[in-house]
């Protein structure tokens, strides 16, 4: 194991993220305000309580999840991807490192970032509404789970975008309506039967749901259930990244 | 000397169909200077790429330092640094970082006064906190080597290092290489340049169509390759050589209208003076004169066409 090079990535990751790190702080705590202008005084004005949580609170979990996928996915993707676009890449291919001393680095600072985005956002929360967590140690766990499984899965798009464009297509075309048709802001059992069973195949609901268990003790799905769609979740990406770097795919003609 | 780098039989088929490399096979020995020439899109960066693991040989086989590239990749690539031909780095970085990282991506700890070393050595020293994007094309150029040698390779590949590059860089750079080998390292590079291969090679390869024409001690190549036209165009006419310039290798072209002689340009005198003096006596008068070299493609095209060397 090269652990030196995994290291190198890291910190060199990392770098980037420091330099932007205002950014970085300040656009989280903006959305995350105008989330709750919007959602918790104009909604929550009407939805008093979900299952017994103020609805303030009931959407932080959703809050926050949306926050860090979206994070992670655009991070790790833009991680692997810029190296590709302006050719630095060569040095990754050249130097005497296995694709999981690769995935290390870059997957690992990218779901730092989303972590800390994550931490920001439940600082921010924490503002507006009041918030006393059941299973503290469950969330956070949960948390770098979500930070790690989205971050291979961004890491796969970022090797599979050839531009720009391709970089942002499965962000906004899947990942986003998936969050938000998660449950970030409802409960599903709000949902009409037939929904419900739909929303079921959306893996984002399982993520969601075990957050908020960890938040609120109350969960759409059994809490085991969420963590083993993570872990199958989590499996497949690694399996495709394995493949990746075996074959060559977009990376090593 | 024991060859450290041992290719064998190298066939490089890109995804498309294109046969980029058809076969090469070369030893290169330890700690010696290989000017690897050829015309562009020959193979030169195909088969550099391919020693490296930026692409994969379509079969063959390679090893340095007896490890195969492939199955024991780690060994062998630890060896081994790279310029590329391009210029490719992160913008936004500085000097420093950027130099550092490579270091740590080739698994050997942290040491920042080898790194001062590198930087100083390659008169980078007083930008090592400036972003790259900030330096000029040849500083940039300079930080690839820098990131090159901050592993401390034992095999150097330096992909065309001095293109673009200014005169007094280029032998900077020839001074670096000269270092290099003298602390053992053994270098490849490729070039465009006939005078760079003379200057600092101990070997030069002639490369084209994804062929190894031939590897030659250079100075057996560069007598070959040394040889320089003088044209004189006369102001007369004149039907045949004057009895007393038979001494000279000369010819007569443009129906008597010039001269041509050809001399060695590494010969300790090239007969120039003599030939003017004898001309001069013989009452010639002359119009223009006019010098030129056996260009690369000269040579190529020589190459191509010399069954035995193709061979
Ligand atoms: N990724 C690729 N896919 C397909 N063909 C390629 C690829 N890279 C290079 N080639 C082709 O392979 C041939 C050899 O290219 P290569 O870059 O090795 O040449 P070179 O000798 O380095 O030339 P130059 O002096 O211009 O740098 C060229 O015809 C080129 O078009
Ligand atoms: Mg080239």
């Amino acid at each position: 194991m090269n652990w030196q090079a995994v290291k190198a990535i890291y910190i060199f990751e990392m770098a980037r993220f420091f330099r932007t790190l205002m950014q970085s702080f300040i656009s989280p705590v903006i959305s995350t305000s105008l989330y709750f202008v919007v959602f918790g005084a104009a909604i929550g004005s009407r939805i008093e309580e979900v299952e017994g949580v103020s609805y303030g609170a009931f959407i932080v979990p959703g809050l926050i999840m949306l926050s860090v996928i979206t994070q992670a996915i655009s991070n790790a993707s833009f991680g692997i991807y810029f190296p590709k676009f302006i050719g630095t890449i060569y040095e990754l291919l050249s130097a005497p490192i296995n694709f999981l001393e690769i995935v290390m680095g870059y997957v690992g600072a990218a779901a730092t970032k989303a972590m800390f985005i994550g931490l920001v956002i439940l600082g921010t929360a924490a503002l507006f509404v009041d918030l006393s967590i059941q299973h503290p140690i469950a969330m956070l766990a949960f948390m770098v789970l979500t930070c790690l499984s989205l971050s291979l899965f961004g890491f796969i798009i970022g090797i599979w975008a050839g531009n720009f464009e391709q970089l942002q297509l499965v962000p906004l075309l899947i990942v986003t309506p998936l969050v938000f048709l998660g449950g970030s802001f409802y409960s599903i059992s709000m949902l009409p039967e037939g929904w419900q069973t739909v929303a079921l195949f959306n893996p984002v609901v399982y993520l969601i749901s075990g957050f908020r268990w960890a938040f609120f003790g109350m969960a759409d799905v059994p809490i085991g259930l969420s963590l083993l769609a993570i872990a199958v979740f989590t499996g497949l990406c690694l399996g495709a990244i394995w493949w990746i770097f075996k074959s060559g795919w977009k990376i090593r003609n | 000397m024991a060859a450290i780098v041992e290719i064998e039989d190298v066939k490089k088929v890109y995804d498309g169909g294109f046969a980029a490399l058809k076969g090469v096979t070369l030893n290169i020995e330890e700690g010696e200077i290989l000017a690897l020439l050829g015309p562009n899109g020959a193979g030169k960066t195909t088969l550099i790429s391919t020693i490296c693991g930026i692409s994969r040989p379509s079969s063959g086989a390679i090893r340095v330092g007896g490890h195969d590239t492939v199955s024991d990749f780690r060994a062998a690539r630890s060896l081994v640094g790279l310029v590329p031909q391009e210029v490719n780095l992160e913008p936004f970085e500085t000097v420093w970082r950027t130099v550092r990282f490579s270091r740590g991506l080739f698994g050997k700890p942290k040491d920042d006064t080898l790194i001062e070393k590198i930087l100083r050595q390659l008169s980078l020293w007083d930008k090592k906190d400036t972003a790259i994007r900030a330096l000029s094309g040849g500083m940039k150029r300079r930080v690839l080597i820098a990131k090159a040698l901050s592993h401390e390779p034992r095999v150097l590949f330096l992909d065309e290092p001095t293109a673009g590059v200014d005169v007094e860089l280029r032998r900077d750079m020839w001074e670096i290489v000269a270092g290099l080998k003298a602390d053992g390292v053994t270098i490849i590079l490729t070039t465009h340049y006939i005078e760079e291969a003379e200057a600092i090679a101990d070997r030069v390869g002639v490369i084209n169509n994804g062929k190894l024409l031939l590897v030659e001690d250079k100075d057996a190549l560069m007598t070959r390759m040394g040889q320089k036209q003088l044209r004189i165009d006369l102001q007369d006419r004149i039907a045949t050589v004057p009895p007393a310039l038979h001494g000279f290798d000369l010819e007569l072209a443009e129906d008597g209208g010039s001269l041509i002689y050809r001399y060695d340009t590494r010969a300790d005198r090239t007969g120039i003076a003599k030939l003017m003096a004898a001309m001069s006596e013989e009452g010639l008068v002359l119009r223009d004169l006019q010098t030129s070299q056996n260009s690369l493609e000269d040579i190529f095209v020589g190459l191509v066409h010399e069954p035995e060397a193709a061979a």
